[in-house]
């Protein structure tokens, strides 16, 4: 068990060229021993490349990967203590899972008796005790992963488990059963855990740490909660959440925005700085309440009924808004309203968040 | 919503049943024909039932002992040959680069022996193996080696072998090479996560999941020796004696060389049979295999 500690890291798959295309631009970041982590983003991102660099399996053309303060950047991944799981199961055919699960063990020259022990435990621990002699070929897709990250964890030493995409090949109704599982192993190993996807509930579950990435940068790493609730970037807010964050280009003035027209009042007053090409106030529908009267006219294109919720699609000037109907608002005709909380809006400039000054 | 049956759709069949006829069937029945029969010449048959069959598969009779000769003889060639090329065409496919530009120009370059036709490989190695003027045999005989392909039994089936290894390992390693490129990378980065040995990566990752391959390939290397002819007609001609003559070369002498039509028939009947079988183990080994895998 390690901390995981990215210093000013960066790759290029080009690295001669003149302007390096950056797969991933400089990073810095530590990951704490035992906690769970989560890479998320659009295909492309850069969080494979991430990943395959934590792994060995290409050198950062710039930066240090130290793995509890020692300098891993040059080994290779057989030196660098890290179990990996992969998109699809990756098991030895021709082995039991007790022979998959001992296999680490016995090439780093492990007593018999010790690997037996370690193995019952490991396979305690993943519910595969009934299946230890069965051949690993044999098993669901499922159970395979579990062997798959059972290899990593019978080493007692793991640095830290990397997680690609895992649950791809998976089955809808088993992937949150096999995700629980994740999570027991997490808090009973405690070791650091960093997982790759680009499915949010996937990480927004998973981890208690999740980066968000696009074009190889980081746009933000928060808990889950406030990735929801304070999206620092538009592509975070958009990204995270279902359906994205409302983004309307606004004239922003102290503490109103103009938006086609209409004003938003904002909790706070900003000061939009010079030279900025694009100003947008930004809020979740889940927070926006649509009502036959409230603070600002709409028009209603749609209302879907999603079961658990109701949720508007809204015409403001050439906008479009997504908007909560609560279940006890009737709404006829074209004609409503939407009220969002101060609190709740945010400003953007040139897709980062800006913070406001209380009002005085 | 029932069917609309319509029988003239038959008729459509025909033309290829015609086809299998005359290529195949009539063929083969004339063979079953005369494996019944014998004659006397001049055209004149008469029924001879199993005899024919009877002698070739008893080893005391003249035919019955060349036959188990040459089935001997045939056996012995395919399992040597299998034994060089199987483990030469892995070794030789695990050692070609995997990416780059020379992937296509050493692909070409393997692939080239199995251009050639089976005539010309025997005359290019009939010259090749000649002990006074080919570069091979010449080469061999001035190391002091003694080598010669046309009086000494032994010279002459390395030459057999090493001609077939030289021209047909590269199937092995063309059939092995694929099965070794459809292999996920992510299959080596676990087994050195794992801190797998390089011999463990080959027998744990690589040589299961070459399983179907190499069945396909020791199938095909298995029927292709076995039905051996060209190479040792032109090479040694069978000889020196009958050392190297083998099933299909055998059986050309008799039909043809003898024109000894009963026990030419009685010959090709059994050897066919013995080629099905084997085929159809094969197959069932393979089917069996799928069906394992597929649980």
């Amino acid at each position: 068990m390690a901390r995981v500690e990215l210093d000013h890291i960066a790759h290029s798959y080009a690295p001669k060229a003149a302007e390096p295309a950056y797969a991933l631009h400089p990073l810095d970041v530590v990951w704490e021993e035992g906690s769970a982590c989560a890479l998320l983003g659009p295909s492309g991102c850069g969080k494979t490349t991430l990943l395959n660099i934590i792994s060995g399996l290409i050198a950062p053309s710039r930066g240090r990967l130290l793995f509890n303060g020692q300098d891993v950047t040059r080994l290779p991944t057989e030196k660098r203590n890290i179990a990996q799981v992969f998109q699809f199961p990756v098991i030895y055919d021709t082995m039991t899972v007790a022979g998959n699960l001992a296999f680490p063990l016995r090439n780093r020259g492990m007593e018999k008796r010790a690997i037996e022990v370690r193995v019952a435990e490991i396979a305690e621990l993943l519910d595969l005790t009934r299946d230890l002699n069965k051949p690993a070929r044999n098993l669901t897709a499922d159970a395979k992963q579990k062997i798959s990250l059972g290899r990593g964890l019978v080493r007692s030493d793991v640095a830290a488990v990397l997680f690609d995409e895992p649950l791809t090949v998976i089955d809808p109704a088993l992937k949150w059963e096999l995700r629980s599982k994740l999570k027991e192993v997490h808090r009973a190993l405690n070791v650091l855990m960093i997982y790759v996807t680009h499915d949010q509930v996937e990480a927004l579950t998973f981890a208690d740490q999740v980066m968000v990435m696009r074009d190889g940068e980081v746009l933000q790493r928060a808990t889950p909660a406030e990735l929801f609730e304070t999206p620092e970037h538009t592509f975070v807010g958009y990204f995270i959440g279902s359906p994205g964050m409302n983004f309307l280009e606004a004239d922003v003035a102290g503490h109103q925005a103009k938006v086609a027209g209409t004003v938003f009042e904002l909790g706070r007053s900003y000061t939009v700085p010079a030279g900025s090409t694009k100003v947008q106030i930004g809020f979740r529908p889940d927070y926006a309440r649509t009502a036959p009267s409230g603070d600002i006219p709409v028009k209603v294109r749609r209302i879907e009924d999603l079961g658990r919720r109701r949720l508007a699609r809204l015409a403001l000037g050439p906008h479009e808004i997504y908007a909560t109907v609560p279940h006890d608002v009737t709404i006829d005709g074209e004609d409503a309203a939407l009220t969002i909380p101060p609190n709740r809006l945010f400003v953007y400039v040139d897709g980062r968040r800006i913070i406001g000054e209380d009002r005085r | 919503m029932s069917k609309p049956i319509n029988n003239r759709a038959w008729f459509f069949v025909l033309p290829v049943l015609g086809f299998v006829m005359f290529s195949a069937i009539i063929p083969m029945m004339t063979v079953v024909n005369y494996s019944v029969q014998d004659t006397m010449g001049s055209n004149q048959f008469f029924w001879n039932g199993d005899q024919w069959f009877r002698d070739l598969l008893n080893p005391t009779t003249e035919i019955g002992a060349r036959f188990a000769g040459a089935l001997g003889r045939n056996l012995t060639f395919s399992l040597v040959a299998l034994l060089i090329e199987v483990p030469l065409g892995i070794g030789m496919a695990l050692c070609l680069p995997r990416q780059g530009w020379t992937v296509g120009f050493v692909l070409v370059l393997i692939a080239l022996p199995m251009l050639i036709p089976w005539n010309v490989v025997g005359t290019i190695w009939q010259i090749f193996a000649r002990a006074d003027i080919g570069l091979f045999g010449a080469t061999l005989v001035g190391m002091g080696i003694p080598y010669n392909v046309t009086q000494d039994p032994t010279s002459a089936w390395v030459t057999i072998v090493v001609i077939d290894a030289w021209h047909w390992t590269p199937l092995v390693i063309l059939l092995s090479y694929a099965g070794l490129r459809a292999i996920p990378d992510a299959y080596y980065q676990a087994a050195r996560i794992d801190s797998a040995s390089r011999w463990a990566i080959f027998t744990n990752v690589e040589l299961p999941k070459l399983h179907k391959v190499l069945v396909i390939a020791v199938l095909l290397r298995f029927m292709q020796t076995f039905m051996i002819y060209t190479e040792p007609f032109v090479v040694t001609g069978g000889g020196p004696g009958s050392s190297t003559t083998f099933l299909a070369i055998d059986l050309v002498k008799i039909a043809l060389g003898q024109v000894d039509l009963g026990n030419a028939a009685a010959m090709s009947l059994v050897y066919n049979l013995i080629t099905l079988t084997i085929c159809w183990i094969f197959y069932t080994i393979m089917t069996q295999m799928d069906k394992r895998g597929a649980e």
